[in-house]
């Protein structure tokens, strides 16, 4: 009985617990890391995986799996570029352009998924392939920036606005001046949106019902296709959104930005599972996921551990989370809360 | 001789203590029925004898030698085998028969890098024909009916030449026919020495193999019958704890129609099929695998196109699409084969009890939980569902609470028609007696269409008694007075019976 207690309180808190520890060993050894400046740092640094992260999770609660959220993102990201320094737009029609392909790129892949069932690791492996040749394609494989050669040999005159810059450069005031960028506020509502949606709202109860045994969601007439395809729509938008916030920070159209966007945010939302013992997708342990890997890394980096220690170090952080995850809950047994 | 001593074992689930000191023997030799009701403890017994979990106190022996199975493989590899209920664990579905049949050659030490197909399908078709199975052994396994993949799965497991067979109620997607094959099999073993453990509600299956009955109740042994004559009412007796009481039905004839079935035609028959299910009235429609029975509860639920004829629901066309356009008229079903069906296994009873309706307990999409769990509570008190809460996930449930669970799913709000699909699927007889009484007591206002192969099932809930066979009426009977032997005649096709049907 003493065991089950013991095994349990593990699971539910042993994620948060191991968090605290870490910040509390860096706040005692490394001088600065206990700063709101560090804070601030650690949140931008995670901002836009954690966004993307969230829009994985909800295809992740309907049993399903996007990767191509990675390359909507760099998509996104030459697309704003373009739409600003060769087609001239505001700020506004290009964050809009970038959404709408966003929303545009889920439907395809949940149709894919939905109407020609395609299983959906390869139906988004084939989008995924797809968007990063497609982004190519108008800049013939050059990065986007104001005063580029055109392909008809005139130059871009656009640029990028002030005001989409302002998505990625500004930061609010709060307790130190010019202390949050604009991004880890969108990465916060964005957590808060997706956390109402899937775990308050009828329509996310339903998707985890989906997720766990489909036909029987059928039967009690839920439309599966219609949340399936949402749930691929919603993660398309805020891989779009990421994009967007990575395009503003950048101010060019890099072609070579945002390789890393896939594994890290993919890795944010399965450590997420090991959170308060959840076993399962979810809002919260997705955004604790990636504060935790921005934690660790910002913290070693203090330590001056090297950067190429970087990927091996998330890598290892994912295992022990899935270990925590599928091998103590195992452990447990059927059954639990919700 | 004893194959099995089993003493002292216990195990529990967190608050749950299951089982509380079991004492079992098993002669080599001699089949063993268990019997208890849901949540007696029967398939936490099995489970753990077969390896899939650990005990937390007792001992277990076989042939004298101690024995505590790791895992699954351990305890095949002890000879100690098991037939679940559920049939897909037994199969795979996408290989043919022959592999299916001969999976453990291909896991024995020294079998060969390359597989032989020719030569394992020889293997196969001597295994198939030993065992009177008369299938193609090259087809998919997916392909084939329940009941092969059923004959498949306990073929496979002879395979394993066990000490120990546990079969977990096998006949309960098996034909007659099919389950005499599966008793002369069962006879086979005996006479060669295995002991089997036999799970089964089935009264006819219990009166034809038994040797032994063992019951079990509350996750304690309640009583052994083991002298010929077998004392079989004693044992249901020992079974539920008090005696089992003929259930009297005061039929109600139905105010006005509801559901109108007219002149439907169901696959494999040139008869159209019609009925009329009136208010208050609990029509239950019977027959055996393959009389069109599933058919109809698909296509008034929207799960199949009803292609001649036409339904109507008061009075008006009545032709859903899907599931959502039925319940949206007020047809609601509780599937069969709840586990794969019915039940969210992630969710706890409350969430799983109102998912149809969540939009009743939400406001603006936001849903409100005390809303949804008081419904519950209110629910789980009203059919007699055990558990400690409504919070707890519905895999802590027995088999018969559960369907408790699904079945008041779709009593939270009021329907014009609500279709059964088998309800008693696995469900002892304490519970089954629960759900019947509480489906006649909320009669009212409804029509209620209840599908069940069982006779006695289909006796103890109905008003009236429609007959399929092979897609036709070929009776219909009032539940008062019935003409046992005419009905039975029906359900098994006689053809005298259909006679004095038309």
């Amino acid at each position: 009985m003493k065991n089950e207690k013991i095994l349990n309180f593990a699971i539910r808190f042993g994620f948060l617990i191991l968090l605290l520890g870490l910040v509390l060993y860096f706040s005692l050894s490394a001088s600065g890391f206990a700063s709101p400046r560090s804070a601030a740092f650690i949140l931008q640094s995670v901002a836009i995986t954690g966004i993307l992260a969230l829009g994985v999770t909800c295809t992740l609660v309907v049993d399903g799996f996007d990767l191509s959220i990675g390359s909507v993102a760099t998509t996104s990201l030459m697309l704003s570029a373009y739409a600003m320094v060769i087609l001239e737009m505001s700020a506004f029609s290009a964050v809009m352009l970038c959404l709408l392909m966003g929303a545009v790129v889920g439907l395809i892949n949940g149709l894919l998924i939905v109407k020609f069932k395609v299983p959906d690791l390869l139906a988004t492996l084939g989008m995924m392939f797809l968007l990063i040749g497609l982004q190519r394609i108008p800049t013939q494989g050059n990065s986007i920036a104001t005063g580029m050669k055109l392909p008809d040999g005139s130059v871009a005159e656009g640029a990028f606005s002030q005001a989409f810059l302002w998505l990625g450069r500004h930061r609010f005031d709060l307790v130190v001046e010019r202390l949050v960028p604009v991004p880890v506020v969108i990465f916060l509502v964005t957590a808060l949106a997706i956390y109402v949606f899937l775990e308050l709202t009828r329509h996310g109860r339903l998707m985890y019902a989906i997720g766990s045994n489909e036909r029987a969601a059928a039967l009690v007439g839920a439309n599966v296709n219609r949340y399936k395809i949402a749930a691929y729509m919603i993660s398309g938008v805020t891989a779009s959104i990421g994009g967007i916030l990575l395009a503003a920070r950048l101010g060019r159209g890099d072609i070579a930005s945002g390789n890393n966007l896939l594994l890290d945010s993919v890795a944010a939302a399965l450590i997420g599972f090991a959170v308060l013992g959840a076993a399962r997708p979810n809002a919260f342990g997705t955004a604790v996921g990636a504060l935790f890997v921005g934690i660790l890394l910002q913290g070693l980096t203090m330590m001056n551990a090297p950067y190429y220690t970087q990927d091996f170090v998330k890598g290892a952080v994912l295992v022990i989370a899935l270990v925590f995850t599928f091998y103590l809950s195992a452990k447990r047994g059927a059954g639990g809360k919700t | 001789m004893k194959a099995c001593e089993i003493r002292g074992l216990e195990k529990s689930f967190g608050r749950n203590h299951v089982l509380r000191g079991i004492d079992l023997d098993l002669g080599a030799g001699e089949v063993t029925v268990l019997m208890g009701a849901n949540g007696a403890g029967k398939s936490t017994l099995v489970k753990i004898l077969c390896g899939f979990q650990g005990a937390n106190a007792g001992t277990m022996k076989l042939e004298g030698q101690p024995y505590s199975p790791t895992d699954a493989a351990d305890a095949i590899s002890c000879g100690v085998v098991t037939v679940h209920q559920s049939i897909d664990d037994g199969v795979i579905p996408d290989l043919d028969v022959a592999t299916n049949l001969m999976l453990n050659r291909l896991t024995e030490p020294g079998a060969g890098l390359m597989v032989r197909d020719r030569a394992l399908r020889i293997a196969a078709r001597k295994v198939a024909d030993n065992m009177g199975l008369d299938l193609d052994v090259r087809a998919r396994v997916s392909d084939l009916s329940v009941a092969d993949r059923q004959m498949i799965a306990i073929a496979r497991a002879m395979a394993y030449d066990p000490k120990i067979l546990i079969l977990d109620e096998p006949t309960s997607s098996l034909s007659a026919s099919e389950a005499d094959r599966l008793f002369a099999l069962l006879d086979r073993l005996r006479e060669q020495g295995v002991a089997i453990l036999y799970i089964s509600h089935r009264m006819s299956d219990i009166r034809r193999i038994a040797d032994r009955i063992v019951c079990m109740r509350d996750g304690k042994i309640s009583g052994v019958f083991d002298q010929a004559p077998l004392d079989y009412d004693g044992a249901v007796t020992a079974m539920l704890g008090h005696k089992m009481t003929e259930v009297d039905i005061e039929v109600v004839s139905g105010g006005p129609a509801i559901l109108e079935v007219d002149q439907v035609l169901l696959d494999g028959s040139d008869t159209p099929v019609s009925f009329t299910a009136r208010d208050g009235e609990v029509v239950a429609i019977t027959g055996l695998l393959g009389s069109g029975k599933s058919q109809l509860a698909d296509m008034i639920f929207g799960q199949k196109p009803v292609r001649a004829g036409q339904l109507r629901l008061d009075g008006q066309p009545y032709a859903p699409a899907s599931a959502a356009q039925a319940v949206a008229a007020g047809v609601f079903m509780s599937s069969k084969d709840r586990s794969t069906n019915a039940v969210i296994p992630d969710f706890d009873i409350a969430n799983n009890m109102t998912l149809p309706f969540l939009g009743s307990f939400s406001r603006l999409s936001l849903l409100s939980k005390t809303r949804q769990r008081g419904a519950a509570t209110d629910m789980i008190k009203q059919i007699g569902v055990k558990c400690q809460s409504d919070q707890d996930g519905i895999g802590t449930l027995s088999g018969g609470n559960q369907q408790k669970v699904m079945i008041g799913r779709w009593l939270l709000e009021d329907s014009r028609v609500l279709l059964l699909d088998e309800p008693f699927q696995g469900v002892d007889i304490g519970a089954r007696r629960d759900i019947g009484r509480h489906i006649r007591a909320t009669a009212k206002g409804r029509a209620t269409l209840v599908f069940a192969a069982e006779l006695d099932e289909a006796l103890e809930i109905a008003d009236r008694i429609i007959v399929l066979h092979e897609g036709a009426i070929v009776g219909t009977h009032e539940n008062s007075n019935i003409d046992l032997d005419a009905l039975i005649a029906q359900v098994s096709g006689a053809k005298d019976a259909r006679i004095q049907a038309n």
